[in-house]
């Protein structure tokens, strides 16, 4: 396999000698044992069943001669199709892989051309070994199994509001863009097809209603290629979300003219009734979608509002009604990929609401990989199909196509944009005509609509074949690798990385209701004022039903506060209990610095540690005990039907009010503590090692089994209790004054705390509030 | 000057000047002007506390204090108005206009300066220039009000953690005996950069008459 090793030897540069070695020998050995088999799909010829024990099947009858019993037997046909799709998606998976141990590479060329290139070796492979190459991109393949999981990953994570926000701009290029390139490509190819009478060609055969159907195929703009493709780039939002937009809705158009022109092209003619009903049925197809998507979307929510206690499963839903919503849309004929994403987009905010932290990764993660599979597959199958052909080469009719397809695109931007931003507020430049523009990319599902059409109604299709491909593959290759550079060039503003913080998120909501405000003081209706009404009817009704529980009446800008405390903590808890902040940035800022000054007292400092009253150290025992008790409950044994409780997630509402009584506890406590944002407590839960000294006769021992190592620097950094002598216990909303430690440990403990200080700060446990003076002061508390 | 002595092309004319507004979009202003204050010279705020829509809103004070603040009138002067009339109601609203394809980037930045200090002037109700602690958490408040007895208790969370997050983005060290002060203006702006004031805060002001009241979509 020379072209295979010569692909991989010079961009080891760098790289370990063993590890390209490895790499060659598996990408050899892989191709070697993929070729045969996937040749031998299509051939039915068994000689590849020879190898090791060689009887055959001995049914020759019932008075054959007795054979020896065979230790050994190959029987293919069994496994042979899951044993084939295991096979492609392995070299999928692999292919990804490998394209990220050339650095170089993947910067340059977007992964989606180097996955068809992928594709061309493959089926070149399998050409030479001189089998037959599978029909990979089958239609019911493509439109049943690799396409779903691509659109309901995008569905699901759709952003809502800067969809919503731009709707209709987004619309007009769905549908009026997609029409205009359809009919434009359309009407052009069949006048370039029948002028040229000097030397009669092929083309003269083209009739319209043919040339229109392939206009209308080729015009669509591809979400997989889009997605492939834009998200390299991380171009803003906006822009964004108007490309991909508008292939995610111009599936209904498609649909529509397809069929339209499908089944009137046997006939001949289309009448004006024709069109009319086909407008009629393009509502219906694009509503219907939605309708259907939504119906079940609702279906998926209240359904989880239900799992509490099947934690297990609830991904499942999910991904089963999301799918169960696409079949059904298709068996109407309605737009499936619309039906999808609007599944996806309705029961987000209940389903999440609903399920458990874990579920939501796991939605996440299972769709992230199932459509990134799906994805590397379609691009693989292309390029496979492309050697597959058929092909029908036909020099005119391919270049006209590719030339008239940038042209439509490039006038129906121009003038859709015009139009719109009579519209818009918020204008679209130049620069954003270009973008999405040339973003317009064309993808698979033009291949695969393509090659559903019927030979005998369409002589021509292979010529629509080959032209299909080929401006896949120019859409792919050329812009696809140039749209990088030229962001880069017309500086075209990038997404912004940082993480969205609560301050934005307050003046989110305050914007809202805000604008909400001067719109009624204005007096017309305008987008705010739907969209509040909107959010109201959702709080007050919808939300009730779909949502299990006290999380029902949740706001939203709670929620999100719960969310980023959730994240933190956990963030907290993987970068091994206190190491590191990851996402903090270095900063000393803590409460004591933002709480309002106390005056200074009048009493001269004293050195007595101040005893808390009884019944605050009970609440405070009491506390430590429940936090301890459900850290053992996680160290239980483990049922693979039962998730076990998660301090997490369950006892999440629970902790956050202990954290809030501690936070007043704190305050009472009059010692010098470290303090930080609330995330910390839930260190608390953490199975560490710690055990408490019998300071006094009211604080019990406790000593709980270390479920995962602690580094010595973690657990030292958790201490830090100063028993320094203080001022008197402070009164609720007072900050707390830091005071040097003073004592025997005082020496040690300030330079370690101001190394601690540096890096992060983190809540010192309240767990033992009234040491005696007499401690042994330079034990840690929490070891 | 008074808003109602003569509907004067020149009188618009002055308006379009200061406030930036169309002499149509003046036009339907000042009927929605006339009609909210029953054809006064000036509104008071139970006028703009009679309209119904406003009721649900949880912030409903503070926009409406907003129009009867004098730092939004951009003349200096601090305090607050007993009534305002058409020419202030105009100069409120003004804040609320769009950028459009003309704008350059400087008009842009001073724009966005313009409503990131509505804001901070909506938060910072006594005038001091910065916002402290307590009148951040008296924000969330607001905004959680409609929310019932879980709203009060997150809402101090909420604007501690907030605050904190202010005070680590711009003093990134500060010694434990420092004290955070409250949110400058500076502050203020630096936390909201990424929202990008001047796309998002504007609303649709029609061209054509809209007293009907319909939800509408009208060309300019």
């Amino acid at each position: 396999m020379p072209s295979r090793t010569g692909s991989h030897s010079p961009a080891g540069i760098g790289k370990s000698l063993p590890e390209r070695g490895l790499l060659l020998l598996m990408v050899l050995v892989f191709l070697e044992g993929s070729v045969l088999p996937l040749g031998a799909a299509s051939s039915p010829d068994t000689s590849h069943q020879t190898n090791l024990g060689d009887h055959q099947g001995t049914h020759t009858g019932p008075n054959s001669t007795k054979k020896p019993f065979p230790v050994l037997a190959v029987e293919y046909d069994r496994v042979q199709i899951p044993f084939e799709i295991s096979l492609w998606v392995l070299l999928a998976s692999l292919m990804k892989l490998g394209f990220h141990l050339i650095p170089r590479l993947s910067s340059i060329v977007p992964e989606s051309c180097l996955l068809i290139v992928v594709g061309l070796l493959v089926g070149g492979l399998i050409k030479l070994a001189g089998e037959e190459v599978p029909p990979v991109l089958d239609s019911r393949l493509f439109f049943l199994c690799l396409l779903p999981p691509i659109i309901l990953d995008a569905g699901y994570f759709l952003p809502i509001r800067p969809f919503m926000e731009n709707l209709g701009t987004i619309l007009m290029f769905a549908v009026v863009g997609t029409l205009w390139n359809a009919f434009f490509i359309g009407g052009v190819l069949y006048g370039v097809a029948q002028i040229q009478p000097a030397n009669p060609s092929d083309l003269h055969q083209l009739e319209l209603l043919p040339c229109l159907l392939f206009g209308s195929i080729i015009s669509a703009v591809d979400p997989v290629a889009v997605l492939a493709v834009f998200e390299e780039i991380h171009i803003n939002e906006l822009l964004h979300i108007l490309v991909f937009g508008e292939s995610l809705l111009n599936d209904a158009v498609t649909v529509v003219l397809y069929h339209l022109f499908e089944e009137y092209a046997g006939v001949g003619t289309v009448t004006l009734l024709d069109g009319v009903l086909g407008v009629i049925s393009f509502f219906v197809v694009a509503l219907g979608g939605v309708l259907v998507g939504a119906i079940y979307g609702i279906l998926a929510a209240f359904t989880s509002r239900f799992t509490s206690h099947t934690r297990v499963i609830e991904p499942l839903f999910v991904f089963v009604y999301s799918y169960m919503a696409y079949l059904s849309a298709e068996i109407f004929h309605l737009s499936g990929i619309m039906a999808l994403i609007a599944c996806g987009a309705v029961m987000r905010p209940y389903v999440e609401a609903n399920i458990s932290h874990k579920s939501h990764t796991t939605i996440k993660y299972f769709l992230k990989m199932w459509s990134s599979v799906s994805e590397t597959l379609i691009f693989i199958f292309l390029g496979v199909a492309t050697v597959d052909g058929p092909h029908a080469w036909n020099w005119t009719f391919v270049t006209v196509t590719v030339i008239l397809c940038l042209v439509a695109r490039v006038i129906g931007v121009v003038g859709l944009t015009y139009v719109i931003n009579k519209f818009r507020i918020v204008k679209l430049t130049t620069k954003d005509q270009f973008i999405i523009a040339y973003g317009g990319l064309r993808g698979a599902i033009a291949f695969s609509l393509g090659f559903l059409l019927n030979q005998d109604h369409f002589p021509m299709r292979k010529m629509f074949l080959t032209a299909i491909i080929t401006v896949i593959f120019f859409t792919v290759f050329v812009q696809g690798m140039t749209i990088k550079p030229l962001v880069e060039l017309l500086a075209v503003k990038k997404k912004q990385e940082a993480k969205r913080s609560i301050n934005e998120e307050i003046h989110t909501q305050f914007l809202d209701h805000l604008l909400t405000g001067i719109e009624d003081i204005c007096g017309h209706y305008g987008h705010h004022h739907w969209k509040d009404k909107l959010n109201r009817f959702n709080k007050k009704y919808v939300k009730k039903c779909l949502i299990a529980g006290e999380r029902s009446k949740e706001p939203q800008l709670i929620a999100f506060y719960h969310k980023m405390e959730m994240k933190q903590a956990i963030e907290l808890v993987e970068s091994g209990g206190g190491v590191k902040l990851p996402s903090a940035m270095p900063s000393t800022v803590s409460m004591q610095n933002i709480q309002p000054k106390k005056p200074p007292p009048a009493k001269p400092v004293e050195r007595v540690l101040p005893q808390l009253p009884k019944g605050r150290e009970e609440e405070i025992r009491k506390i430590l005990r429940s936090n301890l008790q459900r850290t053992r409950q996680r160290l239980r044994s483990y049922n693979r039907h039962t998730l076990v409780a998660d301090p997490y997630e369950d006892g999440f509402s629970d902790l956050l009010i202990k954290n809030q009584r501690m936070v007043e506890l704190e305050k009472k406590v009059s010692d010098a503590l470290l303090v930080s944002t609330k995330e910390d407590i839930l260190s608390f839960s953490d199975p560490q090692a710690y055990s408490m000294k019998p300071v006094s006769d009211s604080v019990p021992t406790i000593q709980v089994d270390l479920a995962s190592p602690q580094s010595p620097d973690s657990v030292n950094l958790l201490d830090e209790f100063r028993h320094a002598g203080q001022q008197q216990p402070e009164v609720e909303d007072q900050g707390l004054m830091m005071k040097p430690p003073s004592g025997p440990s005082g020496p040690n403990k300030p330079r370690e705390a101001d190394e601690a200080r540096d890096q992060q700060k983190l809540m010192r446990c309240l767990s033992d509030p009234g040491p005696s003076a007499d401690e042994d002061e330079d034990e840690p508390f929490l070891p | 000057m008074g808003a109602k002595q003569t509907r004067s092309a020149q009188k618009y004319q002055d308006l379009t000047d200061k406030t930036g507004f169309s002499p149509e979009q003046i036009k339907n202003l000042h009927k929605r002007f006339q009609h909210l204050s029953d054809n006064e010279e000036t509104i008071s705020r139970e006028n703009l506390e009679k309209i119904p829509a406003l009721a649900n809103n949880p912030i409903r004070k503070q926009i409406i204090d907003a129009f009867f603040d004098k730092r939004n009138q951009h003349q200096n002067e601090v305090g607050a108005f007993q009534e305002i009339g058409f020419e202030q109601f105009l100069m409120v609203m003004s804040h609320f206009r769009p950028p459009t394809l003309k704008t350059t980037e400087e008009e842009r930045e001073a724009m966005r300066k313009e409503k990131l200090r509505f804001l901070f002037n909506m938060h910072d109700t006594d005038n001091d220039g910065t916002i402290t602690l307590e009148e951040y958490r008296k924000v969330v408040e607001e905004l959680l009000s409609k929310s019932g007895a879980i709203g009060l208790e997150a809402a101090k969370a909420i604007a501690d953690a907030a605050m904190l997050e202010v005070a680590s983005t711009n003093v990134p060290h500060m010694a434990p005996d420092d004290f955070y002060e409250g949110i400058t203006f500076e502050h203020f702006e630096q936390i909201l950069k990424g929202l990008e004031m001047e796309s998002r805060m504007h609303i649709r002001f029609l061209d054509v008459d809209t007293m009907t009241m319909r939800c509408g979509k009208s060309k300019s």
